[in-house]
C-alpha cells in the first residue's frame, strides 16, 4: 500500500485516485482527470469532494485561472527524472488563487521529495513500498538553502544578517 | 577568491551526509541501479569502462594552492596517481571505487570544495575567462557573477531534474572570448549601457553535442541586480517547454530553434515580468559582499621589463620561447599570466600526476598568490607572476613538465578521454592525439605554423569541443571500427563558427597524413600572418578537401 506524508507526519488517504472517469465522476472525495475537470467545470465546479490531477504535459495557462475553489491538487510525475512537475507546482501555489492541498504523486520517491516540499507541495504519495518514516527524514536534507522558493520566500542572501 | 562563510560549508556538509546515504542504500539494493543513476550523474559520477569516473566541481576554474594539494591527496590515496583537467575546468578522477566516494567528498568539503552538478541533467559548473581578473581590456572581473551563479544554482529545487544538461558561461573580455561563451546554453557577455551602467547581454541556446549551433540574443540589456531572476525566468521557460521526449532534442537550442528567438524571449520576458523586482533581486550588500572576495591582490609597485629579466629574454632562446608562447600580458606592471601547459609529447592532454599537482601547488605558493587556475583547453595557469620571477618559475616549471612552449599551437589540443575511459565513446581519442604530438614534435614547425585549436572528441557529445577546433576530430563507429571525421573552420572566439565536415571518415592509421595534408595546403595558400582559420575563411574548404581525399598517385 502506497503512503502519504505531509511535511510533518504520516496522513491517512481520505481522497480515491481516479485514472479516468467513465461515465460520470462518482461522489466522495474523487481525483480526477484535470482535463476531464475543465471540460466538465460548469457541472462540477460546485462539488467539494472533487479534487485533480494533472499530468505532466499540462498546459499553465488553461488551468492556472480555473482552480481557485477546488481542495486538492494532485500533480503527476511519470518518472522522477522528469522535473517539470517542480515548474507546475510553483505556478499553481504562486501564480493561482488556490489554497487547497498540494499533493505529489506518481514516481515519488525519497530523494526528490525536499526538492518537491521547496517547490510547494504540502503531501507526497510515495510510491509503493517506500516507508512513510524514513521518507519523514528526507524533507530536511538541507537546513539552510540558496535560493527562494514556496517554501522560503527570501534567498540566502536576504535572510542572513 | 571566494571563502566558504558557515551557510556555504554546511551546504556542502550536508551534501556529503546526503550522498553517503545515497551510496550505502544503492549498495544494500535499496535504490534501483536507475533510482540511483541521476543521483550519482548529479555528483559527477559515472560508471565507466573500468571503474566509476568522478567530477570534481572547480568553479569558474580557480583552486587554491590547499585545494590542489588535496587534488594530488585523492589521486594518490584514491586513485592511480593522477587526474584530469576537463574541458568545463573541472577535475576529473578515473579510478576510485564506489564505496569510497563518499569519503573523497567529504575530504573535498574540508577544503571548500565538492563534486555537484558536475554531471547529470542539471545546471553545471558556471565557466568563464582563465584570465579573469588580471587581463587587460577587461570589463569588470567575471569572477564574482559566476560565483553568484554557483550558489543561485546549486540545488535549485526547481532545475533539479530538467530535460538535458545545463551550462552556463561568462565573459567579461571586450575583444576576446577565452570561455566560448556564445557555444553554452546561456552565454553571459557583460557590457556597459549608453548610460554607462553595467549589466549584461543574454545569449541562449547555443552550445555542441549532436547539434552545434551558436547563441543566438535575447536580452539586450540586463541590469546587474536582474541577473537571477532572468535567468530563473529562462530556465523556467525551458523546465516547462523544453523537450522531454528525446534526450538528442531536449537542450535548450533545440527550444530556441524551435519556437525561433523572438518567440522565445518573449515568452522569458513574459515570465521575467512576474519575477523581476521580487526577492530574487541582487541586493547591492550582496554583490558588494561577493565582490569583496576577488579584491586584487597584494601587488608590488613594479616596472614592465625591468633590465635583468630583458636579458634573461636576450640571452636563452628557450626561455624566450616559452616566453612569447605561454606567457601573457597581465594588467598591474611587472607581472605576468603563466600557463603551465599540460600537453606533453606522451601524457595525454590535460592529464596530471599527484606528483605534478603538488608541484603546481608549490609553484603557485611562490609565485603566484597560492592560486591557480584551470582552463578549459585543460591547462593551468598561474596569473599573478612577477616578471623578475618567470626565468625561475620556467626552470622549475620545465623540471616538472609544464613547460612545453605549445600554448595556442597544434599540439596544444583539446582531447576528451575517449574510448579508453569513457563508456559512451564511438572511439578512442587518446591514440589520435598521441600519434599528432609524435608527428609534429619539430618546435619550429609548430611555431611555424602558428595558432591552430586542434580538438578531438570520442564521440557526438563533443566533450573534445571538436566543432569550435580550427581542425575538428570525431571518433565515429563504422560496423564496429574505430574511424575519424574531420572537421574544419570552428573557431570558439567572440566570433564564434561551427566546424564544417571535410568529407566520408577516416581509419586512425590515415589521421596523421590527412592533417599533415590539410596543414600544407594551408602552409602553401597563406598569405604574411594569417593564421590557419584566416586562411581557412579566405579560400574556403575546397582545397583542403581535394588534398585530404586526393588518390596516391
Amino acid at each position: 500500500m502506497q503512503k502519504l506524508i505531509n511535511h510533518t507526519s504520516i496522513l491517512e488517504d481520505n481522497w480515491v485516485f481516479l485514472e479516468t472517469i467513465e461515465s460520470s465522476v462518482p461522489t466522495g472525495n474523487v481525483i480526477i482527470p484535470g482535463s476531464y475537470w475543465l471540460e466538465n467545470k460548469e457541472a462540477l465546479i460546485s462539488r467539494q469532494d472533487i479534487g485533480i490531477w494533472l499530468d505532466s504535459d499540462a498546459e499553465p495557462d488553461s488551468f492556472i485561472p480555473e482552480i481557485a475553489n477546488l481542495p486538492l491538487i494532485a500533480i503527476d510525475f511519470p518518472a522522477f527524472a522528469n522535473g517539470r512537475g517542480y515548474s507546475l507546482a510553483r505556478l499553481v501555489k504562486e501564480r493561482s488563487q488556490f489554497r487547497g492541498e498540494l499533493r505529489a504523486v506518481g514516481d515519488v520517491l525519497l530523494d526528490q521529495i525536499y526538492f518537491m516540499k521547496r517547490c510547494g507541495f504540502d503531501s507526497f504519495l510515495l510510491k509503493d513500498g517506500l516507508s512513510a518514516e524514513k521518507a519523514l527524514d528526507y524533507l530536511s536534507t538541507f537546513s539552510d538553502p540558496y535560493q527562494l522558493a514556496f517554501d522560503q520566500p527570501s534567498p540566502l542572501f536576504r535572510r542572513k544578517s | 577568491m571566494y571563502k566558504y562563510d558557515s551557510y556555504d560549508q554546511r551546504i556542502v556538509d550536508e551534501r556529503v551526509t546526503q550522498f553517503k546515504d545515497q551510496t550505502e542504500r544503492y549498495l544494500a539494493g535499496e535504490l534501483s541501479e536507475g533510482e540511483f543513476l541521476p543521483l550519482r550523474l548529479q555528483n559527477g559520477l559515472y560508471v565507466q569502462r573500468y571503474a566509476p569516473m568522478l567530477r570534481v566541481a572547480v568553479p569558474y576554474g580557480l583552486m587554491s594552492s590547499i585545494q590542489l594539494r588535496k587534488m594530488a591527496h585523492i589521486a594518490r590515496t584514491y586513485d592511480k596517481g593522477y587526474a584530469h583537467i576537463t574541458t568545463r575546468t573541472n577535475v576529473q578522477f578515473n579510478w576510485p571505487e564506489l564505496p569510497q566516494v563518499p569519503d573523497i567528498l567529504a575530504e573535498l568539503a574540508s577544503v571548500q570544495m565538492h563534486a555537484i552538478q558536475t554531471s547529470g541533467n542539471c545546471i553545471r559548473n558556471t565557466t568563464t575567462d582563465q584570465f579573469a581578473g588580471v587581463v587587460p581590456d577587461e570589463l569588470v572581473d567575471p569572477r564574482p557573477y559566476c560565483e553568484i551563479i554557483r550558489q543561485w544554482s546549486t540545488f535549485h529545487p526547481e532545475f533539479a531534474f530538467l530535460p538535458r544538461k545545463f551550462k552556463i558561461a561568462v565573459n567579461s573580455h571586450t575583444k576576446e572570448d577565452r570561455a566560448a561563451t556564445l557555444l553554452h546554453d546561456i552565454g553571459i557577455k557583460i557590457v556597459h549601457n549608453d548610460a554607462g551602467e553595467l549589466g549584461f547581454q543574454v545569449y541562449v541556446g547555443g552550445g555542441l553535442g549532436r547539434t552545434p549551433i551558436v547563441a543566438s540574443l535575447v536580452k539586450e540589456f540586463l541590469a546587474e541586480k536582474d541577473l537571477l531572476t532572468y535567468l530563473d525566468a529562462v530556465l523556467r521557460v525551458y523546465n516547462l517547454n523544453g523537450r522531454r521526449d528525446n534526450k538528442y532534442k531536449a537542450r535548450i537550442k533545440i527550444l530556441v530553434k524551435a519556437l525561433g528567438v523572438e518567440a522565445f524571449a518573449k515568452l522569458v520576458d513574459d515570465e521575467w515580468q512576474h519575477l523581476k523586482d521580487g526577492p530574487g533581486t541582487l541586493t547591492l550588500e550582496e554583490l558588494e559582499r561577493i565582490k569583496g572576495h576577488f579584491t586584487l591582490s597584494n601587488y608590488d609597485t613594479l616596472a614592465n621589463d625591468e633590465a635583468v629579466f630583458t636579458k634573461q629574454l636576450a640571452e636563452n632562446k628557450a626561455f624566450s620561447n616559452w616566453y612569447n608562447r605561454n606567457v601573457s600580458e597581465h594588467k598591474i606592471p611587472g607581472y605576468a599570466i603563466v600557463t603551465l601547459t599540460l600537453k606533453k609529447l606522451g601524457t595525454p592532454p590535460g592529464d596530471i600526476t599527484d606528483k605534478q599537482l603538488d608541484i603546481a601547488a608549490d609553484l603557485a605558493d611562490k609565485y603566484s598568490f597560492a592560486e591557480i587556475r584551470s582552463t578549459h583547453e585543460q591547462n593551468l595557469v598561474l596569473a599573478d607572476v612577477k616578471q623578475n620571477q618567470l626565468f625561475d618559475l620556467w626552470q622549475e616549471a620545465k623540471k616538472a613538465g609544464f613547460a612545453t612552449p605549445n600554448l595556442g599551437l597544434l599540439t596544444d589540443m583539446i582531447c576528451c578521454p575517449g574510448g579508453d575511459f569513457c563508456a559512451l565513446a564511438n572511439a578512442k581519442s587518446i591514440p589520435v592525439a598521441e600519434a599528432l604530438q609524435e608527428r609534429f614534435d619539430n618546435l619550429d614547425y609548430l611555431h611555424d605554423l602558428g595558432e591552430i585549436d586542434l580538438n578531438i572528441s570520442g564521440c557526438m557529445n563533443a566533450c573534445g569541443h571538436h566543432h569550435i577546433g580550427h581542425i575538428g576530430i570525431l571518433g565515429v563507429d563504422k560496423k564496429g571500427a574505430e574511424f575519424y571525421q574531420v572537421s574544419l573552420g570552428g573557431h570558439s572566439g567572440p566570433d564564434a563558427s561551427i566546424g564544417k565536415i571535410l568529407g566520408p571518415s577516416f581509419a586512425r592509421d590515415e589521421m596523421t597524413n590527412v592533417i599533415e595534408k590539410i596543414l600544407s595546403v594551408y602552409v602553401e595558400q597563406r598569405v604574411e600572418g594569417e593564421r590557419f582559420i584566416d586562411t581557412y575563411r579566405r579560400v574556403g574548404q575546397t582545397p583542403f578537401k581535394e588534398r585530404a581525399y586526393a588518390k596516391a598517385n
